[in-house]
């Protein structure tokens, strides 16, 4: 008696319907403090000028008018563009030509190399950054300009051009997250039937042919969630640049639209327009995404 | 029996509260940096503040962070009013931001406006707002020129014979002509090389008034000579972009160029940085102007130390940072311990202060026999809440294109003053 009277309680409180919400609790809680919250204070701070906690005066749109006259804000925003177009070519296809080529059985120790390409992602960027910053110097003894002087040619300043810049910039991302991109290529392109490749054989396909037909389908879910995540990670590169540039920027080299952020709302304690800079950002990688989503077919319904 | 326990628990939480506050509990104080060096001078006065019956006992938990974090974590303490120091420093270029708004930070009149005719107030004002003085600098900052004399000495050129910027520049021709290395070095990505020299000859960014004065005609004039060492190659840009890149460092060690003028702080970094110049290095007061205009030498750089005003503990913090800073004691020590000019002209002259230490090692016995010349004849400069993004457009913009870029003087001037005009309400 007792006992059913206990169990009824406490179905009341946790009834089958209360359940699955008190799962997802955690989560949503989580969710609404650390993303939802920020997200709109965020666009309610662009609208603000902010001196202190007890000094917040609404300027309306003041910020965006002002953001959008900063010759910095145009030429990082041009910075950041070109980084990511080349980030995406680049990080997408390099890792899939290599990972095609690892996983086609042909290259002995292939688990060795693997691991070889995946080390850079666990060191740290800014030890990265360093080695990178040191090897690209100024000076005619730097590496980069060693190799140069191998080939007769005169030693350059490298980080103090913007289009070698640039270039030093995508090869520090490229040697530090190619690794990666390569283990989600494997894990797609081991989950293509072998009898397919079989079939191709067959059919007398040579190894482009299987490349295009076979592999590259096969590995399209795959393609899509790398372009994504690489697309976002260009637009919002960070680390990277700092560790490099050590947010130095002459000549606004190397300064991302994060670093523009940072460099307002914290070197110059402008939170307001910093959160201006931050509402822009999101409307241009979402409009991107939604673009490149929308071309690959991600939203299309399945057959 | 509850009650009891309650009545005994109270009893005995008032008994320790008792003697924790008794005479001999010190009074715990935080104090943030982002300067490791400056830490000795306070361990060296706590001690001596410590030492004074007089004075309440002092405990000081001496936290050192990034440059970044810490200024980034004192913006978010005092703008939420939760976790700030009682004790901290701030660096110059980012103490105007402190000064928005409420100023949570308190004033130090009361110590600073007794001894005015001793100090160096070029340099109190910096951190001063409608006549309050929220910080004390631990330097002048005086821009010196370092002198490498044995590439003088191979290119037949007495340092001592150097007097203007003109004179500079013919040795400079001398230099390059008989050694193949520079005369001086620029810096590409930051301010110490345009600013001081730019101060010097009586230019500045910014009225006290936020008007832009980055494209004056004196500010045109240096960067013009600036740029005229750079085109006939008695000047190069600092290998790494500055004078604080490792890859400068090494190559001025190996003596790639005669000579670098950068603030007197920068003692320190020949000292730690470039050992094997030792004994080689002379240290005098900037060439002047020829044309009259213009100063001895520029205040540059800084450290303001300040008092966080909602500190329960900020009388006796303002006491001490007053008598680490401002007494004749601490100034000597600044010196012996940082390698800094100190603020109290007093202390120039003084027997304490040539006492035998590294930098006298390093650079010789005459290290102020020139210097205290100077002290009288040093510019303001403006410290506004725009002044961080002046200095940024400095570093970022005109120095780059100083170094790198074929727009003339006048070009590159107009340009960051039109940059710094936009960023203005």
């Amino acid at each position: 008696m007792k006992l059913s009277s206990s169990a009824k309680k406490q179905e009341s409180v946790f009834g089958h319907k209360a359940v699955p919400y008190l799962f997802i609790a955690p989560f949503i809680i989580f969710f609404i403090i650390v993303y939802l919250y920020p997200f709109f204070q965020t666009i309610l701070m662009s609208f603000q000028r902010i001196d202190g906690p007890n000094h917040i005066t609404w300027i309306g749109t003041s910020n965006y008018t002002k953001l959008f006259k900063d010759r910095n804000f145009s030429q990082s925003l041009m910075t950041t563009f070109r980084y990511a177009i080349w980030d995406v070519i680049i990080l997408t296809t390099v890792p899939l030509i290599v990972a095609c080529i690892l996983n086609s059985g042909y290259v002995k120790f292939s688990a060795f190399f693997k691991s070889v390409f995946f080390i850079p992602a666990l060191t740290s960027t800014i030890v990265a950054g360093i080695v990178f910053r040191l090897a690209f110097g100024t000076l005619d003894t730097s590496i980069a300009n060693r190799v140069l002087a191998l080939f007769g040619k005169p030693p350059r300043d490298w980080l103090m051009h913007a289009d070698s810049a640039n270039f030093v910039l995508i090869l520090l991302t490229l040697w530090r997250w190619m690794g990666v991109n390569i283990v989600y290529y494997i894990s797609g392109l081991q989950a293509i039937p072998p009898e397919l490749y079989e079939a191709a054989q067959i059919d007398g396909a040579n190894a482009l042919q299987k490349f295009f037909y076979v592999s590259l389908p096969g590995v399209k879910p795959v393609l899509i969630y790398v372009i994504t995540i690489t697309v976002l990670g260009g637009f919002a590169m960070f680390t990277e640049s700092v560790a490099l540039f050590t947010q130095k920027y002459a000549g606004g080299i190397g300064r991302t639209i994060v670093g523009y952020m940072y460099q307002v709302g914290f070197y110059k304690s402008n939170l307001g327009m910093a959160s201006a800079v931050g509402i822009v950002l999101l409307i241009i990688v979402l409009t991107v995404n939604l673009i490149q989503l929308i071309a690959m077919g991600f939203f299309r319904k399945e057959n | 029996m509850k009650k009891m326990l309650v009545v005994l628990l109270a009893a005995l939480m008032l008994v320790l509260s008792v003697t924790a506050y008794a005479d001999d509990e010190p009074i715990h104080l935080t104090l943030w940096t982002f300067q490791e060096l400056h830490l000795s001078l306070y361990r060296e006065m706590l001690d001596k503040w410590n030492a004074d019956p007089a004075n309440p006992k002092l405990d000081i938990d001496m936290q050192v962070m990034d440059y970044e974090d810490m200024h980034n974590k004192l913006t978010i303490a005092l703008q939420t009013g939760e976790g700030a120091p009682d004790i901290t420093e701030i660096e110059i270029s980012m103490y105007a931001n402190y000064l928005k708004g409420d100023i949570q930070l308190a004033a130090l009149n009361e110590y600073v406006e007794p001894i005015e005719d001793h100090l160096v107030m070029s340099r109190l004002n910096n951190y001063a707002r409608d006549g309050k003085y929220y910080g004390i600098d631990h330097h002048i900052g005086a821009t010196v020129m370092f002198y490498n004399t044995e590439i003088l000495e191979e290119a037949g050129i007495n340092y001592k014979d150097i007097k203007t910027w003109d004179d500079f520049h013919e040795a400079g021709k001398t230099v390059l002509e008989k050694t193949g290395k520079p005369m001086t070095t620029w810096e590409s990505s930051d301010c110490w090389s345009i600013y001081p020299i730019v101060s010097q000859h009586g230019g500045d960014w910014l009225t006290w008034d936020n008007e832009v004065v980055m494209d004056s005609d004196v500010v045109i004039d240096t960067l013009a000579f600036m740029k005229s060492m750079l085109e006939d190659g008695t000047a190069i840009p600092a290998p790494g972009g500055f004078h604080h890149a490792e890859e400068y460092w090494g190559w001025m060690n190996a003596g790639g160029c005669a000579t670098v003028s950068m603030p007197f702080w920068y003692l320190n970094r020949f000292t730690d940085y470039m050992p094997d110049l030792a004994g080689k290095m002379k240290v005098v007061p900037l060439p002047t102007w020829a044309d009259g205009k213009g100063h001895k030498s520029s205040q540059m750089g800084g450290t303001g130390v300040s008092v966080v005003a909602t500190s329960p503990n900020a009388d006796v913090a303002k006491a001490f940072i007053a008598f680490a800073t401002l007494t004749f004691d601490g100034n000597v020590n600044t010196w012996k311990l940082l390698g800094f000019d100190p603020i109290l002209m007093d202390v120039y002259g003084a027997p304490e202060m040539m006492e035998p230490n590294k930098f006298f090692d390093y650079y010789g016995d005459e290290i102020f026999d020139e210097m205290a010349t100077v002290l009288d004849d040093i510019p303001d400069t403006a410290i506004t809440d725009m002044y961080p993004t002046a200095t940024d457009i400095v570093k970022s913009q005109m120095a780059y294109d100083l170094c790198y870029s074929d727009k003339s003087a006048e070009e590159i001037a107009k340009e960051c003053a039109d940059q710094l005009r936009s960023m203005i309400d």
